[in-house]
């Protein structure tokens, strides 16, 4: 049975989940984690099982609106299957970290949940663009929801500013694919929204660069970089501890994944030639996101910031157009979205016991949780890049593939890795070293249900780290595609 | 040789049981798990070593699986052990083991035994990695994991504030260093197509001139990793400040291993460095001028372990200097003797300081030697090293580094050899004060009521035995070791016997020199030590020296307090470029409390404006 | 066949325009939600008389079609504003229009 079977699948347990809160209200939590495990073992299944002789994982193709040339297109190659995996693993990450977190309409919650997921997996496999736009929006409806209806304090703010830096920047590119299809149909003269197609448009280059940027806007404010990042803080911050790690885990992901799969494919000379603004708003984001992580209290919201710097080495790493900077970039995809969603799913978990994320109320609280602090610092080394572990290779590869392009820029990016050290290592002490404080006579440490889902994220970040050459192989046939010039 | 593997591997495997485990195994098992690991390896250490030097090969490989393939960059985890990786791994497991085994003693009233033990183990793997990678990636994880556990180890007590600080600012200060290493790993990987260390000096001697830039660029930013990780100058801040760790790690980590890596890096890519000598003369002179701050530093500390520390900075410094002027050999001879007699040194000041309740103040100390003739025997004979004395480790060490030096042939030979001769009566001086402060005199203050049950009695053998043995190698190490060494490059070393040249003579008596002036200013009465300190110049200058040279203090203005105040103060935590942002928020609802304004909820007003509204349209139509 | 009497066109749609104003006025002027809704009326049948005028005139049966409209619209909209007379009396508990003003800007 085709892997694409996935995205119904979840679209229905959202459904019954939403319903099944009639029956016991702790009937959706369970609904949603077997579907995020089915969904994870049918991925590990399918990638054990291999591809076809076309290099796919999956496809189908079936006409939807032939009057425009749209049809739903799905392909699933080794890029893709990486990203979905690592959708379905979060998505038990998430059900799990939320468990006890939601006081209210559990069911719409986990009907939420899915059908993010759902809207994530399309994106990762559809190559229609329309189709793509589609799932696009799917996926954002859903978020907002999340936010709006269990974020913390200030829920409201957030979740507008969430849904517009989103939906205009959807518009742009909506916009851009129309017109890029509208351009596309008048040389070669069939209207079409089909990806293989699109990659081979006649566009002159005026049109192209702004087409591009049409693109590369809309994808960089999910990704997010500087300068369009700020929703992202108020919106980690604010929403609910799922909705932050899949925002972070895998919401980001679907920016990264649209400038590497749409961007320098469809228009690989224009991006070419903006290169060097590509990287350079990739170090900007790295120093300025690191910098503003240093300046946080809140728990939260420093990790945030850490992730607009992290999500500043994959701009790098694409846009020095050479395999290691791309791969780099992809293993940085995986290995963020483990880490981060680890250090939102302990955010979520201190402020579900502590009310708080202020890390001035925290501090010495290694002695009351060690469990707690181990698991910090593993994730907070991680995210540091220590080697072996696997930020560091994403951004090892992202490095080393960017010193070919631009060595002045590589440094610059390389002074981020300090910086990662220093806010790292501040978090880690404001929050769990030095004096325990008196106000947290005590706390419970995690259990069993949170204990497992760090193992399991631990061993994730530890695989990725000594042997990334099994994610490597995965992607090499679409990085080996694309056309670098030296 | 197919157990190759197994040295790191058993490090590795104390430390995740220790970890899985949580802490919740009994004392003597994470004891015999963690000093056992390390035992073994150590043991294994010297059957590979045996079989690698009766064996006709140049080195022992062990592959297991590819790391990464990307394009041209191939590494994999592949061991590779050749001479130099030998004698590291040799001080690495053997002073490691003995250092564990002391530290099963030390550690055993604290809490967080198991915790200790856990990233001892993972530092033992870490800098095995490190010195037996065969690319520069993996010792780059070697590299990068000993800074991680020295980060841990330092801030092991991390209820206490001041030591998390300490932590970080090692970890922050060295990863200033790191990033010069990973630089300039970039910067080969550009030049070479390889990671393989191997490959990188082959092509160094294939293809590179002498004095090529590229070359010279990437020999420094090599030195500037080193730097960082071996607290030479100007990024040695970081390891006064790290003796908050517990005082086992002090000798082991900050004094025998790594803070040697720095040294192991600059003898591994020998073959670069060669072909650029303002980069050989850079590290000459980054050993020397640390050498020198050092030292004087050193003089005027009160801290026992401080003292050490800045005992241990001159000491690479000795290293480097040994690299910078060619005398490979005998620098790494200095860092295999250094080993053994720091490390005695610090374990045997661990034992007094815990004597004195945790008391390092020297001017509170005094007398001790017939309260404590174990440590103070052991303190006697590192101390005898670490001046040099003829016949001791050190000496040998030493005096091959001065006679390279004085025998080096360029422009600056006689200056340098002057500088570290310098250098080595001031060691003297600072040692025979530190022996003077803590073990002669009158007794300043009580000590601890020494139960003989306690594990850390120093005359219990878990204690005796790690000393007796680095006493033996402090002394007997130097006969060994010289000509193991000595196989190492291709300069073969330099005897240092008691030739009955003036130079040989002169290096042979300095130590004496200062040992004697150490006695008259410290130790005896003969001298008035108040004309001194009274004097006002000299309290200025014991100043300046005593806050090492008043790096610490340019540092934190010139970057940590402007950094801290950017991002602290609430000048920016809202981030500028939500200005903006917020600036289009504002402007929107600006328009739209304008226009709600009209809607006044009046029905008759909306049906007047509709009518006005027609009339106008009405009107409009009619005139125009 | 009666003759009809001729009554110019002109004078109707000034009496309707009359009309009109007067229940414009009415609209704007009252505050009571019934004389608005009479006055509404009356501005509705204006329209109407002046579609039959209109529709007389030219002997097109399209004006009395619109004015039969107007009577349904009537009816509607009365059945409609009643039962928001009825609500307004008894949530504000006055048949004054200004004193419904909610929603405001």
């Amino acid at each position: 049975m085709s892997l694409l079977w996935l995205i119904p699948l979840l679209l229905v347990a959202g459904v019954v989940a939403w319903l099944s809160e009639r029956v016991r209200t702790t009937l959706p939590n369970w609904i949603s984690l077997i579907t995020f495990i089915v969904a994870t073992l049918w991925v590990t299944v399918v990638w054990f099982s291999g591809p076809d002789t076309n290099g796919l994982y999956a496809n189908w193709v079936q006409d939807w609106i032939p009057r425009f040339g749209i049809d739903f297109r799905f392909e699933v190659d080794g890029l893709s299957l990486m990203l979905i995996g690592l959708t379905t693993f979060l998505g038990v990450v998430a059900v799990v970290s939320s468990w006890t977190e939601t006081k209210t309409r559990h069911g719409f919650f986990q009907f939420n949940i899915l059908w993010v997921m759902a809207g994530v997996v399309g994106v990762f496999s559809a190559f229609d663009l329309f189709l793509f736009f589609f799932f696009w929006e799917v996926m954002l409806i859903p978020m907002y929801f999340l936010i709006a209806i269990w974020g913390h304090e200030d829920k409201e703010y957030a979740s507008m500013k969430f849904f517009l830096f989103t939906q205009i920047s959807g518009l742009l590119m909506l916009v851009a694919i129309v017109a890029l299809v509208w351009f596309n149909a008048s040389s070669s003269g069939s209207l079409t929204f089909n990806y293989f197609e699109l990659v081979n448009a006649d566009l002159d280059s005026t049109t192209a660069k702004l087409l591009m940027l049409g693109f590369f806007i809309a994808f960089i404010t999910k990704l997010p970089s500087v300068p369009v990042h700020t929703w992202l803080p108020d919106a980690h911050t604010q929403a609910p501890t799922a909705g932050s790690v899949i925002l972070a885990g895998i919401l980001l992901k679907t920016g990264a994944y649209g400038i590497i799969r749409f961007v320098i494919t469809l228009f690989p000379d224009v991006s070419q030639d903006f290169c060097v603004w590509g990287m350079s708003l990739g170090v900007v984001s790295i120093l300025y996101g690191g910098y503003l992580a240093y300046s946080q209290t809140d728990f939260k919201r420093l990790v945030a910031y850490s992730s607009i710097a992290h999500m500043g080495f994959i701009l790098v790493g694409v846009y020095s157009f050479n395999k290691l900077g791309t791969q780099g970039a992809i293993i940085t995809m995986i290995a963020h979205g483990f880490s981060t969603a680890a250090l939102f799913m302990m955010a979520g978990s201190l402020q579900e016991r502590l009310h708080s994320r202020e890390m001035s109320k925290m501090g010495g609280l290694w002695v009351r949780a060690p469990r707690m602090g181990a698991v910090t610092m593993f994730f907070v080394i991680a995210s540091v890049g220590m080697p072996g572990l696997g930020n560091f290779i994403g951004e090892f590869l992202v490095l080393i593939g960017a010193f070919q392009k631009s060595i002045v820029l590589t440094v610059f990016a390389t002074i981020g890795i300090v910086v990662a050290a220093v806010y790292g290592l501040s978090l880690m002490q404001r929050s769990f070293q030095g004096v325990p404080n008196p106000n947290v006579p005590k706390m419970r440490d995690f259990a069993f249900r949170e204990m497992s889902v760090m193992v399991l994220l631990m061993i994730a970040l530890v695989w990725v780290g000594i042997y990334p050459q099994s994610l490597l192989r995965m992607s090499d046939t679409f990085v080996s595609m694309l056309e670098f010039v030296s | 040789m197919h157990l190759l593997w197994a040295i790191p591997a058993l490090p590795l495997a104390g430390f995740l049981i220790l970890f899985l485990t949580e802490g919740r195994l009994p004392k003597p098992v994470v004891s015999s798990i963690g000093a056992g690991s390390v035992g073994l390896a150590a043991l294994l250490t010297g059957y590979i070593g045996w079989q690698f030097v009766s064996s006709d090969t140049t080195e022992f490989v062990s592959s297991s699986w590819t790391w990464m393939i990307v394009g041209d960059l191939d590494v994999s985890f592949r061991l590779w052990l050749d001479e130099l990786s030998l004698v590291m791994v040799g001080v690495i497991t053997g002073v490691g083991f003995l250092i564990h085994w002391y530290a099963t003693g030390y550690m055993s009233d604290e809490e967080g035994y198991s915790r200790f033990f856990c990233y001892m183990n993972l530092f033992v793997f870490a800098m095995l990695m490190l010195v037996m990678g065969d690319n520069l990636l993996l010792l780059f994880l070697g590299w990068e994991g000993v800074g991680l556990c020295s980060y841990l180890l330092i801030g092991f007590f991390h209820k206490i504030p001041e030591f998390g600080y300490a932590a970080r600012k090692a970890f922050v200060v060295t990863r200033v260093g790191d990033t010069f290493l990973i630089i300039a790993l970039f910067l080969l990987f550009h030049q070479v197509s390889s990671l393989n260390i191997q490959d990188g000096l082959l092509f160094a001697r294939e293809n590179m001139s002498e004095g090529s830039t590229i070359n010279t660029i990437i020999c420094l930013l090599l030195l500037g990793g080193a730097v960082g990780k071996s607290a030479q100058v100007p990024l040695q801040t970081w390891l006064p400040d790290a003796m908050a760790g517990p005082t086992p790690v002090s000798a082991l980590i900050h004094a025998a291993t790594m803070v040697t890596a720095g040294v192991y890096l600059i003898a591994r890519m020998q073959d670069f460095f060669l072909l650029s000598p303002t980069a050989m003369l850079c590290v000459a002179v980054v050993g020397l001028v640390t050498l020198l701050i050092a030292s004087f530093t050193a003089l005027v500390q009160s801290d026992i372990k401080r003292v050490l520390a800045y005992s241990t900075m001159s000491q690479i410094g000795y290293m480097f200097f040994a690299l910078g002027v060619g005398a490979w050999s005998a620098g790494l001879f200095h860092l295999m003797t250094h080993a053994f007699f720091k490390a005695l040194l610090f374990l045997a000041s661990g034992s007094v300081i815990l004597a004195m309740h945790h008391e390092q103040n020297m001017f509170k100390m005094g007398g001790l030697w017939k309260k404590l003739p174990v440590p103070f025997i052991g303190m006697l004979v590192g101390s005898a090293a670490l001046v040099a004395l003829p016949l001791t480790s050190g000496f040998f060490s030493k005096d091959a580094i001065l006679l390279k030096a004085w025998k080096n042939d360029s422009d600056f030979s006689t200056l340098f050899w002057t500088v570290a001769v310098i250098a080595a009566f001031l060691t003297s001086l600072y040692t025979v004060r530190m022996m003077a402060l803590t073990f002669f005199g009158k007794p300043q203050s009580e000590m601890h009521e020494l139960k003989k049950e306690s594990l850390w009695h120093p005359s219990r053998i878990r204690t005796v035995v790690p000393f007796a043995l680095l006493a033996v190698l402090s002394i007997a190490g130097g006969w060994l070791g010289f000509e193991f060494t000595g196989r190492l490059f291709d300069d073969k070393g330099v005897h240092a016997e008691l030739h009955f040249d003036p130079i040989a003579l002169l290096t042979l008596g300095i130590p004496f020199a200062g040992v004697v002036v150490g006695y008259f200013l410290f130790a005896s009465d003969l001298l008035d030590r108040r004309i001194l300190i009274k004097n006002r110049m000299s309290e200025l200058v014991s100043k300046f020296w005593g806050s090492g040279w008043g790096f610490d203090k340019a540092y934190d203005t010139m970057i940590v307090n402007p950094f801290r105040f950017i991002a602290q103060t609430r000048l920016n935590r809202n981030d500028v470029v939500d200005l903006f942002f917020k600036l289009i928020k504002f402007l929107a609802s600006l328009f739209h409390h304008i226009l709600s304004m009209f809607q006044t909820g009046h029905i008759r007003w909306y049906a007047f404006t509709m009518l006005g509204g027609l009339l106008l349209v009405l009107l409009t139509v009619v005139w125009i | 066949m009666t003759t009809a009497i001729n009554i110019p066109l002109e004078h109707v749609f000034f009496l309707a325009l009359i009309l009109f104003l007067i229940g414009a006025f009415g609209v704007l002027i009252r505050r009571n939600i019934i004389f608005m809704l009479l006055s509404l009326e009356l501005m509705m049948n204006a329209c109407g008389l002046a579609f039959v005028a209109a529709g007389a005139r030219w002997a097109e049966p399209d004006g009395q079609i619109m004015f039969m409209f107007i009577l349904a619209l009537a009816a509607a909209e009365v059945a409609v504003a009643l039962g928001l007379v009825v609500q307004l009396a008894r949530r504000f508990e006055t048949l004054d229009i200004d004193r419904a003003e909610e929603l405001n800007g």
